[in-house]
């Protein structure tokens, strides 16, 4: 029978599925940044002039912007001009068929469960795929199309629909915002674009899959989702990265605009590459993530499974300016090892008789570090506002860390503002109750997990609770306290 | 089916089993009374392979294997179950899907393929209906926020479901009204077979009027210091534990004069 320290030992040691490396050939950007390096993916993308414009402000605002120093944890040094800005599959840039992408492509995708292929994707699910810095092939588009919907690369977009891109790029997330969306405005490869047109209610999940390989990168992907009046999409993202010692970074920027009675139900999931068991390695997730509310009646939900990563820092927020407006915010945080994550989210509480949930499941094991940081702030027209904030923490061993950093800044007295907390650990009792069930001790620890964070997991899309779930255990494993 | 031989246990350093001897055949229901702190749960817990219980001496045989020696849930899959005097509460965890796993594992371990949904559904109606077990109840978490008695049904539920060869009932009537107690019994009295045993702890004459056991043994202080028929455990109803305790005492102040 192993004992405690040993099982909570064994979790350190459990490989990272996705860690392999795809060998393709890329047209990959020098290392390094300045004004010439926005330029040419600029160029690269063939793009109008007011979006380079764009760029370089980004760009500026890059220079004068300082790293945060807010979070619960020393920032790393990170350099800059180390990392390469863009990196794009060789051969084709824009693949018509599947018969043009790289087998070596197809197979990477087909090894990491998304296939590329309509016939064989999940049921329902339409997919965007970007590899580094890329996006490789979206399915399900003509069949969207005929309902109007737009779903598709963000440099298509920028192509196909600027007067979309023009009037909301950076309308929710302005390229000043910090300097990770600046550093992404200046340099973002490519992303999705999703416009649902009035009144249309989406069919199908849109997804996009994230994939960084090529060693030395940054991912800057920036996704822009428009719902017009009375419509409703849900979109989920997934992400995956190589096994390396050096740390890259991942700084991509999300922007919603929900109109008049529009729903947005943004889901993810993300695994990136957590590092090793000594914290060496992995990917640095800084992202900016923000929706809002413009008409009355719209609704915005979060909702984000982070089991990747070494560290990461995003707080996807909701700025509710409709009366009546919805914000919600499920999240299940996971570090272990030497993770570090800084998360939460903030509602910008503005209209009349807006609401706002959140919900926060954090889980910590190993020497893991997990943060909750949270804002909800309610505007001085803000009558009858109402938010309800749970925020839990889950310990697995003795050696790891939660905190919480609730914020509330009120400025209506009608606002009614809840706030529960709860921190708990798996109990040796809760174990040994299933073990004498003949349940053992992994599979224990499996139910306790995913039974703690159902909350969360019941907001994600069908096909994709059944993936979390088998992800969440997997991350644990072997992580009994 | 079960031998223990002078099986002596502590906990944190303190021995709480003093060498404890028992025979269970199949097909046999033992009662285990005792004063509070004599160590009932103590032996249920080491039978079931809590951790920090540490066998010092003696030896168990489950089925003709040394039980000791494997992991809880190996034991459980061999068919002992504990019903818990404390069941713990799970959240999020749904009654059912709790058993489907549960269930599972003990058919892998027993070479079965897994149950049919269909079956396993038509079984847990049956079960529910044996032990008049609330469906409601079965989807709801495991435990939580059960009543007391709710969760001592859900215990026997459970022991339906599973069908475990040996049973400890560790004080399941205790938190039962009167009809529960009485649904209970019918239900462990129909679960009884000549393939099964139990061993039901109770401080209640009143729940043997129900089960009726085949012998009764009084534990003090980590030992056995009587064993009977259903009589005794009227004469302990009648008289309390005091003559006991007494006697005990005297039969060690008479071993330690002999040494
Ligand atoms: N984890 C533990 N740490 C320290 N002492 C313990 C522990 N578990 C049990 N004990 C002690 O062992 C003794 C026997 O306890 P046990 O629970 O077996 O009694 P019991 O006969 O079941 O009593 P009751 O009738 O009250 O349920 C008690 O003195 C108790 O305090
Ligand atoms: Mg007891």
């Amino acid at each position: 029978m192993p004992n405690d320290n040993e099982i909570i030992d064994n979790i350190a040691n459990k490989e990272y599925e996705f860690g392999f490396v795809t060998d393709i050939e890329m047209d990959t950007a020098p290392v390094g940044l300045d004004e010439s390096t926005i330029r040419y993916i600029s160029e690269k993308k063939n793009e109008p002039e007011w979006l380079l414009n764009w760029r370089l402000k980004g760009f500026q605002a890059f220079q004068r912007e300082k790293l945060p120093e807010w979070q619960n944890f020393p920032m790393p040094s990170i350099d800059f001009q180390k990392i390469s800005y863009y990196a794009a599959p060789k051969s084709k840039k824009k693949y018509d068929s599947l018969d043009q992408v790289d087998p070596e492509l197809l197979a990477t995708f087909e090894k990491l469960g998304i296939p590329l292929s309509e016939q064989k994707t999940l049921a329902g699910v339409a997919v965007d795929v970007v590899f580094d810095s890329i996006s490789v092939k979206t399915t399900y588009k003509e069949k969207l199309a005929e309902l109007g919907i737009i779903f598709c690369s963000f440099g298509e977009a920028v192509q196909e629909h600027p007067e979309l891109v023009q009037k909301y790029l950076g309308s929710v997330v302005p390229y000043s915002d910090n300097i990770f969306a600046a550093l992404n405005a200046a340099v973002f490869s490519d992303g999705s674009f999703v416009y649902i047109p009035k009144g249309v209610r989406c069919p199908m999940e849109l997804s996009t899959y994230f994939r960084i390989n090529t060693e030395n990168t940054g991912q800057f992907e920036r996704t822009l989702i428009i719902a017009d009046e009375g419509s409703y999409v849900s979109y989920l993202e997934g992400c995956t990265a190589p096994m390396r010692d050096e740390n890259q970074l991942h700084a991509a920027v999300v922007e919603l605009i929900a109109l008049g009675n529009a729903e947005i139900k943004y889901s993810t999931v993300q695994n990136w590459y957590p590092g090793d068991k000594e914290g060496k390695g992995g990917i640095y997730n800084f992202v900016t993530k923000r929706g809002i509310c413009k008409g009355d009646h719209g609704k915005i939900s979060w909702t984000q499974v982070e089991t990747g990563s070494s560290i990461t820092w995003k707080y996807p927020s909701v700025i509710l300016q409709g009366d009546h407006s919805t914000g919600e915010f499920y999240s299940v945080a996971v570090t272990r090892n030497r993770q570090i994550a800084d998360t939460g989210t903030k509602m910008h509480h503005i209209g009349r008789n807006t609401r706002s949930r959140i919900i926060s499941k954090g889980i910590s094991a190993g020497h893991g570090n997990n943060s909750y940081r949270g804002l909800v702030q309610i505007g001085p027209k803000a009558d009858e506002a109402r938010n309800f904030t749970q925020c839990d923490s889950l310990l697995i061993g003795d050696q790891c860390g939660a905190h919480t950093f609730p914020y509330i800044e009120s400025k209506n007295n009608s606002a009614t503002v809840e706030h529960e907390a709860t921190t708990s650990k798996i109990g040796e009792d809760q174990i040994f109750y299933l073990n004498q069930r003949g349940i053992d001790s992994e599979k224990a620890v499996a139910l306790i997990i995913n039974g703690y964070a159902r909350e969360v997991l019941n907001q994600l899309p069908m096909e994709f609770a059944v993936e979390a779930q088998k992800l969440l255990s997997i991350t644990l494993e072997g992580s009994v306290g | 089916m079960l031998i223990i031989k002078n099986l002596h246990a502590e906990v944190e350093e303190k021995e709480i089993l003093k060498g404890i001897d028992l025979s269970v055949n199949a097909g046999e229901v033992h009662a285990i009374m005792g004063p509070n702190g004599s160590g009932k749960s103590s032996l249920a817990s080491v039978l079931a392979g809590r951790k920090n219980f540490h066998v010092t001496r003696g030896e168990v045989i489950f089925k003709g294997k040394n039980l000791l020696d494997s992991a809880p849930e190996d034991r459980a899959r061999e068919g002992l179950f504990l019903a818990f005097q404390y069941p713990m509460e799970i959240p999020g965890v749904s009654n059912i899907n709790f058993l489907k796993t549960a269930i599972a594992e003990i058919r892998a371990h027993r070479n079965l393929p897994p149950l049919e949904a269909k079956e396993f559904l038509r079984m847990s109606r049956e079960k529910q209906k044996l032990v008049e077990f609330d469906a409601q109840l079965v989807n709801r978490s495991l435990n939580e926020g059960f009543s007391g008695g709710e969760k001592k049904r859900n215990e026997i539920f459970q022991l339906a479901m599973l069908e475990p060869e040996l049973a400890i009932l560790d004080e399941t009537d205790s938190g039962l009204d009167i009809d529960a107690l009485r649904i209970v019994s019918k239900g462990v009295n129909k679960l009884r077979s000549d393939k099964n045993a139990f061993i039901i702890i109770t401080h209640y004459q009143r729940l043997l009027e129900y089960i009726v056991p085949d012998y009764v043994h009084v534990l003090y202080d980590g030992r056995i210091v009587k064993s009977g028929t259903k009589e005794l455990a009227m004469e302990l109803e009648e008289k309390g534990y005091d003559w006991l305790k007494e006697e005990a005492r005297g039969k060690e102040t008479r071993e330690r004069a002999t040494i």
